[in-house]
């Protein structure tokens, strides 16, 4: 078993009288890709908001390496080595590709609002920001679409896009909503590439509805109906687990 | 899609150039103009500061507030405070205190708002400044709906501000000062942070950016600048009242920022210059035939800016920027 990098224990969201998200637990180590299945409207979304801290979970906890950040805010959990993606295109548009993922990078050494030193510097002069950006820019493979404005590019370079500004921000732990989402063949077959790639030292929640991306990325599975986990497991035990047959490879996967 | 609201460090050349020829004749003007319109232009240059001020809030961060004469208002009060009745008062600590204290003012007036979004934000900034109107309306002690008078200039030791080319010049290092300080802060790390939060501040949020702070840093800086343009304004017209704190004061702002163009600070200093001339033009227009023109001019002003928000949202610079020539895109 590899390091346990995240862990929540019965995490429950309520909306009104709807559970979204009901009793889940799940753990996600290093090296590992941990994908999160199930139908429209089964919490998945749901769960990585509460995860990533933009929604308040309404019980349960979330430990984050050896630290417990139930309750904390999207940016404190970002800082602690977190870094999501979004099921919906999340990114700075009008800015450059370069401006967007150097934005992301430079999260990690802005001075303090009240610094006057923040108020002076030249942003594109920092030393660090710049590295770690362009590193992520070439993880992301990126680099050729660098002075690009994001909201002119496709939508897969996009999608790539959001994954370089995660990176940005150097977090062990991954939550990739759907990156896949509305992707070509052939950009798909490159994002799951770029996600095998990541796999090494990073622990990955991918919430995805490609079965085959799924199948081929995912280490371990779990699978949501109704905001209640039916099943987790490896790849060969969820095929063979009767009830996700019937609630839902069996619809979808025909 | 443009990048020309988005990467607001970069000036393009008609917009520089347009910059320079101002500085030029904001240099000749007292030697050319009259007393009187050199006093005009010292106005126009004060409330450039002002509508910068805004454009930090309203074209960088995104922040629409509709109560920034609050703390304009505000600063040429505490001059108007410390100032006795017979004698003048030093700049040198009126200054700073006047900044200081609207500064203040914004940051707690600013820790309550900044917590707010969108329309409740506007609606909330709007609330406080109404309240420290009333506050000053409503207080014979704090001068009242009357207002109080000024009789002397602050003493600046080094130079005379009674005399008006020298007031005149005073105001003009200010507005350079405050204007090279904002273009620069659009280059720095806070700058681009504030330019984020307006882009999207949720996904600022996801990135590690505690946006709170740095909003609130930006409504206190915005306060600050706001109190050196109530200062010079208290100094220079000798008398302050409720109105420079009032819904007005604060709409004509929005109104200079849009109508320059947003984001830059060069846009709102130019829209604040034809703000106040388009102001004295329509106030001048000749009575015809019964229907006095020049009483009405909000009407002509208003329908002006409704134009330009039709056909030049991106306001007057963004006009001569599209006829210089350069790409924006």
């Amino acid at each position: 078993m590899h390091e346990i990098l995240l862990s929540a224990r019965h995490l429950t969201k309520r909306f009104g009288g709807l559970a979204a998200v009901n009793d889940v637990s799940l753990d996600l180590s290093r090296d590992e890709i941990h994908a999160v299945i199930g139908p429209n409207g089964a919490g998945k979304s749901t769960l990585t908001h509460l995860l990533s801290g933009d929604l308040p979970s309404t019980s349960g906890q979330i430990q984050l390496g050896a630290q417990d950040v139930t309750g904390w805010s999207a940016d404190r959990i970002s800082h602690h080595g977190l870094g999501r993606s979004f099921q919906k295109t999340n990114i700075f548009s009008p800015l450059s590709v370069w401006e967007n993922i150097r934005l992301a990078a430079q999260s990690r050494s802005t001075p303090a609002p009240g610094n006057p030193l923040g108020w002076w510097l030249r942003a594109d002069a920092h030393a660090g920001v710049n590295q770690r950006a362009e590193r992520a820019l070439n993880l992301a493979r990126l680099s050729a679409r660098r002075d690009t404005v994001a909201g002119l590019m496709s939508h897969g370079e996009q999608r790539q896009l959001e994954i370089a500004m995660c990176l940005a921000t150097e977090p062990e732990v991954l939550l990739l909503d759907e990156p896949l989402a509305g992707m070509g063949v052939a950009e798909a077959e490159r994002m799951v590439e770029l996600l095998l790639a990541l796999k090494q030292d990073h622990a990955m929640l991918l919430v995805e509805h490609d079965m085959d991306a799924v199948f081929t990325l995912a280490d371990r599975l779990t699978v949501m109906v109704n905001g209640q986990v039916i099943a987790s497991g490896t790849p060969a035990e969820i095929r063979a687990d009767a009830n996700v047959q019937a609630a839902y490879l069996g619809e979808e996967h025909a | 899609m443009s990048t020309a609201r988005a990467h607001l460090e970069v000036l393009p050349r008609s917009i520089q150039l347009v910059l320079w020829l101002g500085l030029l004749a904001l240099l000749a003007f007292p030697w050319i103009g009259s007393d009187f319109h050199a006093q005009m232009v010292s106005r126009m240059m004060i409330l450039a500061i002002f509508a910068m001020s805004l454009d930090l809030l309203q074209g960088v961060t995104g922040l629409v507030s509709l109560g920034h004469a609050a703390y304009f208002g505000l600063a040429g009060y505490l001059l108007a405070f410390m100032t006795p009745p017979g004698e003048p008062v030093s700049l040198w600590w009126t200054l700073p205190v006047a900044v200081l204290g609207a500064g203040l003012a914004a940051a707690v007036i600013g820790f309550f708002v900044v917590r707010t979004q969108g329309i409740y934000f506007i609606m909330v900034t709007m609330a406080f400044a109404q309240m420290v109107f009333y506050l000053f309306f409503d207080n014979k002690v704090l001068g009242g709906s009357d207002g109080i008078y000024i009789n002397f200039k602050p003493d600046a030791v080094l130079f005379d501000l009674e005399n008006k080319q020298v007031f005149y010049y005073f105001t003009l290092a200010c507005l350079v000062g405050v204007y090279l300080f904002l273009r620069r802060l659009l280059w720095s790390p806070l700058g681009r942070t504030l330019n984020g939060i307006r882009i999207n501040e949720h996904r600022m949020r996801a990135m590690g950016y505690s946006t709170f702070g740095y909003k609130l840093t930006a409504f206190t800086v915005a306060g600050a600048l706001a109190g050196l343009a109530g200062y010079l304004w208290g100094a220079q017209t000798g008398y302050v009242n409720p109105e420079l704190m009032g819904f007005h004061m604060s709409a004509h702002a929005i109104m200079m920022v849009i109508l320059g163009g947003m984001g830059n600070f060069a846009g709102a200093m130019v829209g604040a210059f034809c703000f106040e001339y388009l102001l004295h033009l329509f106030k001048d227009l000749p009575t015809v035939g019964g229907f006095q023109m020049g009483k009405h001019w909000q009407l002509w002003m208003g329908s002006f800016i409704v134009l330009v928000v039709i056909w030049a949202p991106r306001g007057v610079l963004g006009l001569i920027q599209r006829f210089g020539g350069d790409s924006d895109a």
